[in-house]
């Protein structure tokens, strides 16, 4: 479980806060989505939940577990998948999934077999020794999710998975982290497509100007909106049509 | 240690995919090092064996300008061309045609033989050796004044070496004359030998022996050394960028969610780079072995010196990887870490002696050169090189090489530690 208090966050410099004064409470085996127009703080709540950055005030836990008391145990408990594409363009893919394996103390052949059998999965085994550089979008997107579930997580974070990749690669994606998540993966994304939430979300949070404006089920959501069919219609209709651009 | 050896894999992999990286990273440290070695040799040899054409105005054409031409001819160092005039010398000089202009002047010999006899019969009077004749009878001789024109553009270091070899030759001249104006007026018998005119006090420079064998240094063992940790302390440069590449292609954001500690990723790279630094410095000694003879140049003597070597090249490598790990560290762009990294290695070669010796800097910088490690590896490389030194000897410039490895190293730690604490 994901209880989260009081969180809030101004970054050096700026007026307004990127997060303020969340309190959300997310259950073991859900899948959450954070959805909210661009510089709405979604990014920020998820990179203070993966201790990327910290906090300006409020406190949260994984499981019971704090980065102040539980550092390495939490980082051990959880996976990322960044926004970008966050690996080594020179190396292969197989390359790639054995170093960051690594890194949570997975080794040898229990590790080579995980990374083919994922690989495989995810229809990338046939590229395992190509270098990275040479893949598209999609498979590059694959790469970056398996390099963060090699050590099973019990909480995955995702940070807009299926950004920039075609209808084939996103639905690969999507059920393979449906499939985690009945093996008991709780998951958080961020994404911008709101009729992928609709149908993957067991819940999801509309944030705006740093706040959650709405939370629940997205066939509740949508019931409870007067004139919506769709996510998308409770989306502008909470955050109106106005365009959110920032530097 | 898993983890260790896996960032240690990772680094080593993603240098030998660079291809263009590598060569750089080996390649032009040994073109450095040829040609600064050649420069420097050819530098040497325009003194020692080329000649420098130079201007004679001769005034005088006595036995005294003759003296001075055959010194400079057989100096082997000038080329000698004859003017008329001091203002067509002159000018030439300072055009930038010639280095040097030497004017001699008119009556410089008969001058001189008249100045010596007079100072010569001035001493014999006193000894009463001959008749007293009248002091006011004597003829003031003024001194004479040899002049010399330098390009502006020539270096202080030539002009002073000039300077001196003709002082010395003038003075010879001088010396001689008296010799020979007392053996005219002792004897007329001009093959009687009543001076030995050879030098009483000579010099003779004693050389570092070992096993009684001198060694005797050369260009190539001043050079070989100075260029190679030069070159060892640009590994900043690839270094810092690697770091901040990682920040920038998103590895780095991967690796804080990590359960890594960010001491053992820098450990990775410190052993695959400390590899590179030493690779590098084999490949300069073998340059320093086989390609210089090869091309002309002295030969790099290693014998007996080549595990001192080693361990003040691979303390030098540390040093140099904990300084580009902390910029790597602290910089945000590739943009900032290469021109910084660049820039800092050439003052810090400058600091430590690479270019000018530490004893001719003003005291300031002497003082600074003391916190340079290049002048710390410098010197441990010219004790083992030049002074014969042991592994005791090296001592306190490996330890403060060490030292100033792990204090880098813990100020990047530190550095980051901080700006990602939670």
């Amino acid at each position: 479980m994901i209880k989260i208090e009081q969180v809030s966050k101004k970054y050096k410099g700026s007026e307004n806060f990127s997060v303020s004064n969340i309190d959300l409470l997310i259950h073991e085996k859900e899948i959450f989505g954070l959805l909210g127009p661009n510089g709405a703080g979604k990014t920020t709540l998820i990179s203070m939940l993966c201790a990327l950055i910290k906090p300006t005030s409020g406190t949260f836990s994984i499981d019971g577990l704090t980065y102040q008391k539980n550092k390495n145990q939490l980082k051990q408990h959880i996976g990322i998948v960044p926004q970008e594409y966050a690996l080594y363009p020179s190396l292969t893919a197989f390359e790639n999934l054995k170093y960051f394996g690594s890194m949570y103390g997975l080794k040898g052949k229990e590790l080579d077999t995980k990374i083919n059998h994922t690989l495989e999965h995810l229809g990338l085994l046939h590229f395992a020794h190509k270098k990275i550089d040479a893949f598209s979008g999609g498979m590059k997107r694959r790469v970056n999710l398996i390099a963060s579930i090699l050590h099973e997580p019990k909480v995955l974070f995702l940070d807009e998975p299926t950004v920039g990749v075609d209808v084939q690669s996103k639905n690969v994606i999507i059920e393979f982290l449906q499939e985690l998540n009945k093996n008991g993966t709780t998951i958080i994304y961020t994404s911008h497509h709101l009729n992928e939430a609709e149908t993957f979300c067991t819940r999801v949070a509309i944030i705006d100007h740093g706040k959650i404006i709405i939370k629940g089920h997205p066939k509740d959501l949508i019931k409870n909106n007067d004139g919506a069919h769709n996510l998308e219609d409770v989306f502008i209709n909470l955050t109106g049509k106005a365009l959110r651009d920032h530097a | 240690m898993h983890k260790l050896i896996a960032s240690t894999y990772k680094e080593f992999l993603l240098l030998t995919r660079d291809i263009g990286g590598i060569a750089i990273l080996f390649i032009m440290p040994l073109v450095l090092i040829i040609t600064i070695t050649l420069i420097q040799d050819s530098t040497f040899k325009t003194v020692t064996d080329y000649k420098i054409p130079i201007l004679i105005v001769n005034n005088d054409n006595g036995h005294v300008s003759k003296t001075i031409l055959k010194g400079l001819n057989e100096s082997n160092t000038f080329e000698i061309n004859l003017k008329e005039t001091e203002s067509t010398a002159r000018d030439l000089v300072f055009k930038g045609k010639y280095q040097l202009a030497i004017i001699i002047p008119e009556n410089l010999s008969s001058g001189l033989d008249k100045k010596v006899s007079q100072n010569v019969d001035g001493i014999i009077e006193k000894f009463g050796l001959e008749e007293t004749t009248d002091n006011l009878q004597q003829e003031v001789i003024k001194g004479k004044e040899v002049k010399l024109y330098f390009d502006p553009a020539t270096q202080l270091t030539f002009k002073n070496s000039v300077k001196n070899g003709i002082d010395k030759m003038v003075a010879k001249i001088e010396t001689e004359s008296i010799y020979k104006a007392f053996q005219e007026q002792l004897t007329d018998d001009p093959s009687e030998v009543i001076f030995d005119t050879e030098s009483y006090i000579t010099f003779n420079e004693i050389l570092p022996q070992k096993d009684n064998e001198e060694y005797i240094p050369n260009s190539v063992q001043h050079n070989v050394p100075a260029w190679t940790l030069f070159a060892i302390f640009f590994i900043i440069v690839p270094l810092s960028i690697n770091i901040v590449k990682e920040k920038s292609q998103g590895t780095f954001v991967r690796l804080r969610t990590n359960p890594v500690s960010y001491a053992i990723v820098l450990g990775g790279k410190t052993l695959v780079y400390l590899m590179v630094c030493l690779i590098q410095f084999i490949l300069m000694l073998l340059v320093g072995l086989y390609v210089f003879p090869a091309i002309g140049l002295p030969n790099l003597d290693v014998s007996g010196r080549l595990p001192l070597l080693f361990v003040v090249a691979v303390f030098a490598g540390l040093a140099a990887i904990g300084l580009g790990l902390l910029l790597g560290t602290i910089a945000k762009t590739q943009e900032q870490s290469a021109p910084f990294g660049a820039t800092f290695v050439v003052i810090l070669a400058a600091l430590g002696g690479v270019w000018v010796p530490v004893f001719v800097m003003p005291k300031i910088m002497q003082t600074l050169s003391q916190i340079s490690p290049m002048n710390w590896g410098l010197n441990a490389f010219y004790d083992v090189f030049l002074r014969n030194g042991s592994l005791l000897d090296i001592l306190p410039e490996i330890s403060l090489l060490l030292l100033f490895f792990l204090a880098t190293t813990l100020i990047a730690i530190v550095y980051n530690e901080k700006k990602n604490a939670l």
